[in-house]
């Protein structure tokens, strides 16, 4: 199986007044393509410290990243953002979306920092928002949207066109549990539909149980 | 897309979007309005000076204007009539006068006054005195004894309409002439100094006493428009010879107070417009920058999704600069708005007249519109707005995911 994460030896500290804090302590991780992946662990641990780093949105001390066959060490803050442009989808938690746009410019905003021309983003973004169950919702503004509508939207900003990998923080931890796994089970769809790679994160042990490979992490260390 | 995102942003804090908009109005009106106001003020002192007596051009003899006396006076006044009819466009007017100084006096008062004489007629059409006398009458055309005297002067002298005024003045014999004139008019002018300087005589009373012939001071002549002063000065000198007999001048060189203080007016015009710009200017990136770090979140987010930080800098710039344009296209349009409502009433400065006065200035400001002007008040708020607004977006483009997650 072809590799498309590959973690190694990586550090990151940071300072806390004084005080230096471990968010990352050797940490080495291999993830296939095609995997779902949840990161598992207490508060603090570091998921969102790796999955920074695994998005190219923050550095490594040490160690290094290798992410669908580009090493970041290489790369420098243009090149960075190409490859997040291109090739990896983003959710976060909260504020996902563009207030002053439609769930559908929302999508269709990306696309156009893609380059993608007009009738193919409006075709795409249609489909998309479709596929996550958003049909008669395109033209709604984030704020007339309930909260899982909203992460719909972002996965669907995802994945459209099409990425090597997907990063989610905590996508469902604003949501009711029957919303996350809705949502938790539109990503898993998508991971099959679009053989895209998921990796995302959470202290929920519902997410936990949904994902196909569960990755523990505890004080910035990978726990087995 | 931008357009439509930055125009939806814009409407986003409508309340903020108001106070910038307001700036800028207020900015580019009092630009277009001032700037014509002072451009009235430069239309109103050239008015002035070249009515009061000067004209677009005069002609005089070599030395006259070092030492303007009788001997210096143009001898052969046909040579220059000759040439002005060849040179002079169409609408434009010439006179001839006998300009010297002289003594004026009554029982009571003298003083030093400048005496003209004038051909009632043409003088109509160059200078103010064909329409300023207020009380009496104006001269005929070889009026032996009448005189035209200032209500200025009139009041310093104590006397009035009738009266005798005697004036002396050195004649072309070198010898002190002097002639009882009856006060046959009384004007007033834009300027009291003015009313108090000139005593207006005819041509013909003036030269028989003064023994200078056929001869005149200065040939002062009016050009429509008062435009191309300089090329019908330039066509004179050629036609008057190159002899050095006489000496042409438009009124940029007779009045070089005037003609300086254009050239500085419009340096404080441009100084009034980067004065308004920089309190504008300190509001507008006031404001813009706390737009964007309202906004952080959404910057720290198209950062993430791959968004360049020059295309978040041209995103806050097509927004400044939307509202930069709505903000000028009303400025503008109140500012032209306040000066057509003004310029046929004009503003009355009479109450303020004796400081506006010293200033050269007329009593009516009628505000001028110059495209030039507007042209660069609005260049100087979209380019220096555009420039100010940069910060806030070079801010907006620094913003990094990380940051933007962290702020909760
Ligand atoms: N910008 C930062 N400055 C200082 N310390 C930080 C910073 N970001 C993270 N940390 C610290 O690094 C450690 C790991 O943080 P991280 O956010 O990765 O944890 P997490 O597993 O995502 O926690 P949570 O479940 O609460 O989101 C924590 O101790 C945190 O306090
Ligand atoms: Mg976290």
């Amino acid at each position: 199986m072809e590799t498309i994460v590959q973690c190694r030896g990586i550090q990151k500290k940071y300072m806390q007044g004084k005080v230096e804090v471990r968010a990352l302590d050797n940490v080495d991780l291999d993830i296939a393509k095609g995997e779902f992946v949840a990161l598992a662990g207490p508060s603090g641990s570091g998921k969102t410290t790796l999955l920074n780093l695994i998005g190219g949105l923050d550095t490594v001390d040490a160690g290094k990243v290798i992410v669908d066959g580009e090493n970041y060490a290489e790369l420098n803050g243009a090149a960075l953002a190409e490859l997040r442009l291109h090739r990896i989808g983003f959710v976060f938690q909260a504020y996902n979306l563009i207030p002053v746009l439609s769930a559908r410019e929302n999508v269709e905003y990306v696309m156009l920092l893609q380059g993608v021309g007009t009738a193919e983003r409006r075709e795409r973004s249609r489909m998309i928002l479709d596929e996550v169950g958003l049909e008669n919702k395109y033209d709604r503004r984030p704020s007339e949207l309930s909260g899982g509508q909203q992460q719909r939207v972002a996965v669907a900003r995802a994945i459209v066109s099409n990425p090597s990998i997907v990063l989610a923080d905590e996508p469902t931890a604003n949501l009711d549990s029957k919303t996350g796994e809705g949502l938790l089970k539109i990503m898993r769809e998508m991971n099959e539909k679009k053989k895209a790679t998921f990796i995302f994160s959470t202290h929920d042990k519902m997410v936990m149980d949904c994902a196909r490979r569960l990755v523990m992490i505890q004080d910035g260390r990978i726990a087995r | 897309m931008d357009i439509t995102i930055a125009w939806r942003n814009i409407w986003r804090n409508p309340r903020r979007t108001a106070v910038i908009l307001i700036a800028v109005v207020i900015g580019i009106w009092s630009m277009v309005f001032m700037g014509a106001l002072m451009r009235g003020v430069e239309v109103g002192m050239i008015d002035n000076g070249i009515s009061t007596l000067t004209g677009d051009l005069q002609v005089h003899s070599r030395n006259y204007r070092n030492d303007p006396i009788v001997e210096n006076s143009i001898r052969e006044p046909e040579l220059v009539h000759a040439a002005l009819s060849k040179v002079l466009p169409p609408g434009a007017h010439s006179a001839f006068r006998v300009r010297l100084n002289a003594v004026a006096g009554n029982a009571r008062h003298s003083a030093g006054v400048t005496l003209v004489g004038i051909d009632a007629s043409a003088e109509k059409a160059v200078s103010f005195i064909g329409d300023a006398v207020t009380d009496g009458e104006y001269l005929s055309e070889s009026d032996a004894n009448g005189i035209l005297v200032g209500q200025e002067l009139l009041e310093t002298f104590d006397t009035r309409l009738g009266r005798k005024i005697i004036l002396m003045a050195q004649d072309a014999d070198g010898e002190i002439a002097s002639k009882a004139f009856r006060i046959k008019g009384i004007f007033q002018a834009e300027m009291k100094a003015t009313e108090k300087q000139f005593v207006f005589v005819s041509g013909s009373a003036a030269r028989k006493m003064l023994k200078m012939g056929n001869q005149v001071s200065e040939v002062c002549v009016a050009l429509p428009g008062h435009r191309n002063s300089e090329a019908v000065v330039a066509d004179l000198r050629r036609e008057l010879g190159t002899g050095g007999e006489f000496e042409v001048n438009t009124w940029r060189e007779l009045l070089p107070v005037l003609n300086a203080y254009l050239e500085m007016s419009n340096s404080f015009i441009f100084i009034w417009y980067v004065v308004m710009f920089v309190a504008m200017g300190f509001g507008l990136t006031n404001t813009t920058l706390m737009a964007v770090f309202e906004r952080m979140r959404e910057f720290g987010l198209l950062k993430a999704l791959g968004m360049r930080p020059a295309r978040i800098i041209r995103q806050v710039l097509i927004e400044s600069s939307i509202i930069l344009m709505i903000g000028m296209v009303i400025g503008n349009l109140l500012g032209i708005l306040s000066v057509l409502l003004l310029s046929n009433t004009g503003i009355d400065l009479s109450d303020l007249a004796a400081g506006v006065e010293y200033a050269g200035m007329s009593r009516m400001i009628y505000p001028v519109l110059l495209e030039s002007d507007i042209l660069v008040s609005n260049l100087v708020v979209f380019v220096l707005g555009a420039l100010v607004s940069l910060y806030p977006a070079s801010k907006a483009a620094r913003f990094t995911p990380i940051q933007a997650m962290a702020q909760t």
